[in-house]
């Protein structure tokens, strides 16, 4: 039998202390009966003698000091698990919120999960073709990875995300008869709005995915601190769904900045010593127990790919949230404000982009030879480019010389044959290599120092008998 | 301490890896305790008369209020012997191998698992006789650690006395293999295994200036800004920029005996790929797979926090022992930065009063300590060994800001620093190392051993390189404000040099089998072969005024940018004949050209 408290001394935020417990163990699950007999939980925060801090996932709306009921579990939050998860959809504290029942589990995990044994760990260079040249091309998502989209607010990362989620495909698992990888989708939703969310269901509803999706859903008018729970309760179902399951598992979180926000709020009602911005100094090692979650693992079949979406509070990319996640993640698709201005779709800012995993994860045998010497020419011409425009802003075109000029016909293209492509526009690598060629091509073979020049002959000349 | 003096007592508070016991009186600072039914490990960090915080290296979660602490009596400590290297660890020397066969894919908390394989036997043989007289430091025999590494049984310091037994032959890591009777009669047992505590720097005899310069085969190190052996140094950069690519270049290319990798509050992915590549490369100057000369600490971000902070003591501890036993070694610890946010934590939960942003006071001091542990020093023992640690340290500043307190306390301690360019990585310059904001204080003193090895002319060239550079970056805003045409053909062929330098020299690809690393006398004859341009250019147009295009559309310039990719062997005569073809190229020249008349453009001639 629980032991029930009803010694509540005080309720600040999101947090609340319970005095004269005993045997309560740090981390361990609370469940709290308001009067009115709602039932939310929560989790001790820190224990000091009999005297607990809670901290609430559900809100502290309606709590009081006299009658609040608390009852300690015995055990850590955890979330049941099992194949039945899958076309369901929670709210951020893992309740069901389609109507339907809770599921059977097949066991229950602590949704902190464990860390990977840096051991363990099989190194991801499985190429994800998202059919979006600007990814495939220059920032290749490889299979585990976690790459998160740094956008603003207003841009189109939602549409972004859709669409990979749409078209990823794993062009290595397709070759020599194998079925292909159809991959599962984790949504985790924190603080966005009800539209954003219903976007994502709607696209997931439309390709008949939403069976092969499982989505956690914190909306903005949801309490806050909700949002602590939810990405680790996504990150248990996606762990349970890789690596017990063998699924590919593509796990999409938005917004992290929201999620980032209710941890400053909870420290700041514990009032503890801020770092940067009012963050508090743990900020990044909370974040990694969140990123580092994506993987593969030896001998295992199953693997996951992060997705998490930030938006940059005043497209500022050193602030805390986005700078953090940077040291995190490998690499970081940035879209850019002035491309979207301009009506460039996917308005992916190449040049502050990166995958730290596209090395090894290209290449002969993986995508096609020439991949790298053509995404660091292009990385490299298009820097060119953007040096020139601005060189011919203050001296004007006139004054450029030959070459130049020629950048500056580059650039232009650049954005609008290869940067641009509609929401529904599905390029395969070699289409994308191929467009990358033709645009080389406008540049004298001189400057191409990044590319072999057996590969230029081959495909440059490939790309103009394709054109007639 | 000895058995009936544990301390016990009990827990008070938890808050995240921060426990407070009670009943802990006689507990000594920095003492290991064991925490919890789970005997989780943790170390004293503070104390106050009864209590003591303790900061826990593993998980906390489900410890509870009156639940057991009992101290251990000894620091946090290593077992420094043979098999170490080829081994990953944690942040507190647990092998990951084992952690992994006792708890899967997922690291469970309050394993056990002994540092070193104390069941594997290593062939023994002494190198000191019964009744030979021997001192701390002393060499009493060696065992084959890997095939590249042999290592030396030492005497423990502290320890001197005349040889009492010695046995060669098959042993344990922690079996007697010697036994010394010291002066005042007692019996020390020897074994292969030391233990030493992690916050302790280890006895040298004579510390030394740093005199030989750490061969990177980069380029950009190595030519511009090098590093010597003992030396210290820093690479702060953005996220993106590259830290990591140069630090595993380091690693695996540097001519040091031993690496000690540090993956310190990085990411997982990174640290297996070092485990997966390593055995695959081949060390160059052995053949060898480089991962037997190499000790990976790995305590990646999601690890637990207080673990972070003691692995860059644990890894510098490994590189000292190692250093003691002569040899050169080489410490990287990626990223200081991670440690220093580790520091921060446990500061602020012990509710200590921040300095800047947030980090303890003692931040400038503690970083100071890491790095003054690395060194040229004559190490303990009768013959006087040399011995080097040179240490390296990644700092990821917040937002690219190098003036926060991070980097700015590692750059009042180390020697060189390597800025990293977030611009440069933008448009994939790799290593985005900036020529014009790093430096190097070691340049000077090695200057000899470079004119040496790589050949008379090295500093000049070197120079007159880098005056190329720094006169481009002048030359650049001219440029920006009216063109290149305007400037004059000498200053246009200067920056086109420089670009030359830039691209064909100071770029180096990771990834390419060739360019991953270049010997000194091939960085040598690289750099030789675009001054050779510059001057035969240079004299060219004091006489013929010729046009600019045509020397830019010279093939010859191609044939330059891809000498990066000329092998090792036999360059020699390839670089000979490039910088023929480029004297006749460009004595080619002349007859497109317009002769100038002398007299009537004397000063343009001059200049």
């Amino acid at each position: 039998m629980l032991k029930e408290y009803k010694t509540t001394r005080e309720v600040t935020g999101p947090l609340m202390v319970v005095e004269n417990v005993e045997g309560v163990s740090y981390d361990e699950l609370v469940e709290v009966e308001v009067p009115g007999g709602e039932k939310r939980r929560g989790k001790v925060l820190e224990i000091d003698g009999n005297t607990a801090v809670v901290q609430m996932f559900e809100g502290t709306q309606g709590l009081n000091v006299s009658d609040t009921k608390v009852r300690f579990q015995g055990d850590v939050l955890k979330l049941p698990v099992s194949g039945d998860l899958l076309g369901r959809t929670f709210s951020g504290a893992g309740r069901p919120i389609d109507g339907q029942p809770e599921i059977i589990p097949d066991e229950e995990r602590d949704i902190n999960g464990s860390s990977i044994n840096p051991a363990a760990r099989a190194y991801p260079d499985d190429f994800i073709q998202t059919g979006i040249s600007t990814i495939d091309g220059m920032n290749t998502l490889v299979l585990g990875q976690k790459l998160p989209i740094f956008s603003g607010a207003g841009l189109p990362h939602s549409v972004l995300a859709a669409q990979i989620a749409r078209q990823a495909t794993v062009p290595s698992a397709n070759k020599s008869g194998q079925e292909g990888i159809e991959f599962a989708i984790v949504f985790a939703a924190m603080g966005i709005t009800f539209e954003e969310a219903e976007f994502f269901r709607a696209d997931f509803t439309n390709r008949g995915a939403i069976e092969r999706s499982v989505l956690f859903i914190n909306l903005a008018d949801d309490p806050a601190v909700e949002r602590i729970a939810t990405p680790r309760m996504a990150l248990t179902a996606a762990e349970y769904l890789a690596f017990t399951k063998n699924m590919h598992v593509l796990v999409i979180m938005t917004d992290m900045t929201k999620y980032a926000e209710a941890l400053r709020e909870i420290s700041s009602a514990r009032k503890e010593v801020p770092g940067r911005r009012g963050y508090p100094g743990y900020l990044y090692s909370d974040l990694s127990t969140i990123y580092e979650r994506a993987g593969r693992l030896k001998g295992e079949e199953g693997s996951i790919t992060q997705l998490p979406i930030l938006s940059m509070p005043e497209d500022d990319k050193t602030h805390p949230i986005p700078d953090l996640t940077g040291y995190i993640t490998e690499g970081q698709i940035v879209l850019g404000r002035d491309l979207h201005q301009r009506g460039i779709y996917p308005p992916v800012n190449v040049l502050g982009s990166l995958s730290r995993l596209m090395p090894k994860g290209i290449g002969e045998g993986k995508t096609r030879e020439d991949h790298s010497g053509v995404a660091n020419q292009l990385f490299a011409a298009y820097a060119r480019g953007q040096e020139v425009r601005e060189l011919a802003v203050i001296l004007g075109e006139g004054a450029l010389s030959a070459t130049d000029k020629k950048y500056l016909e580059f650039t232009a293209r650049f954005e609008n044959e290869f940067v641009k492509q509609g929401d529904t526009v599905n390029r395969t690598i070699e289409e994308t290599l191929t467009i990358g060629w033709k645009l080389l091509s406008i540049l004298p073979a001189s400057e191409l120092k990044r590319v072999k020049p057996e590969q230029i002959e081959k495909y440059t000349k490939a790309v103009e008998t394709a054109l007639v | 301490m000895s058995e009936e003096k544990k301390i016990k007592g009990k827990i008070q508070k938890v808050a995240g890896p921060l426990v407070v016991a009670g009943g802990m009186r006689g507990a000594r600072m920095y003492d290991v305790v064991q925490v919890g039914p789970q005997s989780l490990i943790g170390e004293i960090v503070e104390l106050s008369g009864d209590t003591a915080s303790i900061q826990v290296y593993e998980e906390t979660s489900g410890l509870t209020a009156g639940q057991e602490v009992v101290s251990t009596g000894e620091p946090l400590s290593l077992s420094l012997g043979p098999g170490m290297l080829n081994t990953i660890y944690d942040g507190i020397q647990r092998p990951l191998e084992k952690i992994r066969e006792e708890s899967g894919a997922f690291i469970a908390r309050g394993v056990k698992v002994t540092a070193l394989d104390e069941e594997k036997k290593w062939d023994f043989k002494p190198a000191a006789a019964v009744g030979e007289a021997v001192a701390e430091g002393d060499i009493i025999g060696t065992v084959q650690e890997t095939e590249i590494i042999e290592h030396k049984v030492m005497v423990p310091p502290g320890v001197s006395g005349k040889i009492k037994s010695i046995e060669s032959g098959e042993h344990t890591a922690v079996e007697t293999i010697a036994v010394v009777s010291r002066a005042d009669g007692e019996d020390y047992q020897v074994s292969m295994t030391q233990r030493w505590p992690i916050r302790t720097p280890r006895p040298v005899a004579k510390k030394m200036v740093p005199s030989t310069p750490l061969i990177t085969g980069q380029r950009v190190i190595d030519t511009f800004f090098p590093i010597a052996k003992g030396g210290t140094g820093a690479v702060p950069g953005p996220f993106g920029s590259g830290k990591t690519v140069v630090q595993q270049q380091l690693a695996k290319w540097s001519d040091a005996d031993v690496i000690v990798y540090i993956g310190c509050g990085e990411r997982g992915n990174e640290m297996t790929d070092v485990l997966l590549e390593f055995p695959e490369l081949e060390d160059p100057n052995t053949g060898k797979p480089l991962l037997q000369r190499t000790v990976l600490i790995a305590n990646t971000s999601n690890m637990p926090v207080a673990a972070r902070e003691a692995s860059i003591y644990t890894g510098m501890t490994i590189a000292e022992y190692y250093r003691d036993m002569g040899y050169s070694v080489a410490l990287m610890a990626d990223s200081t930065s991670r440690w220093a946010e580790a520091l921060r934590e446990m500061s602020g939960r012990l509710e200590e009063m921040p300095g800047d942003e947030g980090y303890p006071a003692y931040l400038g001091s503690r970083t100071a300590q890491f790095y003054e542990r690395a060194g040229m020093v004559k190490t303990l023992g009768s013959e006087g060994r040399a011995g080097s640690l040179t240490a390296i340290g990644a700092v990821s500043p917040p937002g690219g800001d190098l003036s926060e307190p991070v980097t700015q306390n590692t750059l009042s301690v180390v020697k060189v620093f390597w800025g990293l360019d977030e611009k440069l990585a933008y448009s994939r310059h790799y290593p985005s190392i900036n020529w014009l904001t790093s430096y190097s204080l070691y340049s000077e003193q090695l200057s000899g051993f470079y004119q040496e090895k790589a050949g008379d002319g090295w500093s000049e060239a070197r120079q007159e390189a880098m005056g190329i550079l720094q006169d481009e970056a002048s030359l650049e805003e001219v440029v920006r404000l009216v063109g290149l045409e305007a400037l004059s053909k000498q200053e246009q062929l200067l920056m086109h040099v420089a670009k030359m330098i830039r691209e064909d020299y100071l770029q180096q690809n990771a990834f390419d089998e060739v360019d991953t690393f270049t010997s000194l006398s091939k960085q040598y004859r690289m750099l030789k072969a675009i001054l050779h341009f510059y001057h035969t250019g240079k004299e060219k147009l004091t006489r013929v005024d010729f046009e600019m295009s045509d020397l830019m559309g010279l093939e010859i310039l191609g044939e330059i940018a891809q000498s990066k990719f000329i092998a090792e062997q036999g360059m020699e005569d390839k670089f000979d004949q490039l910088e023929k073809s480029i004297s006749s190229k460009i004595d080619g020249l002349e007859g497109e050209a317009v002769e100038i008349i002398q007299e009537s453009e004397p000063a343009q001639a001059e200049a």
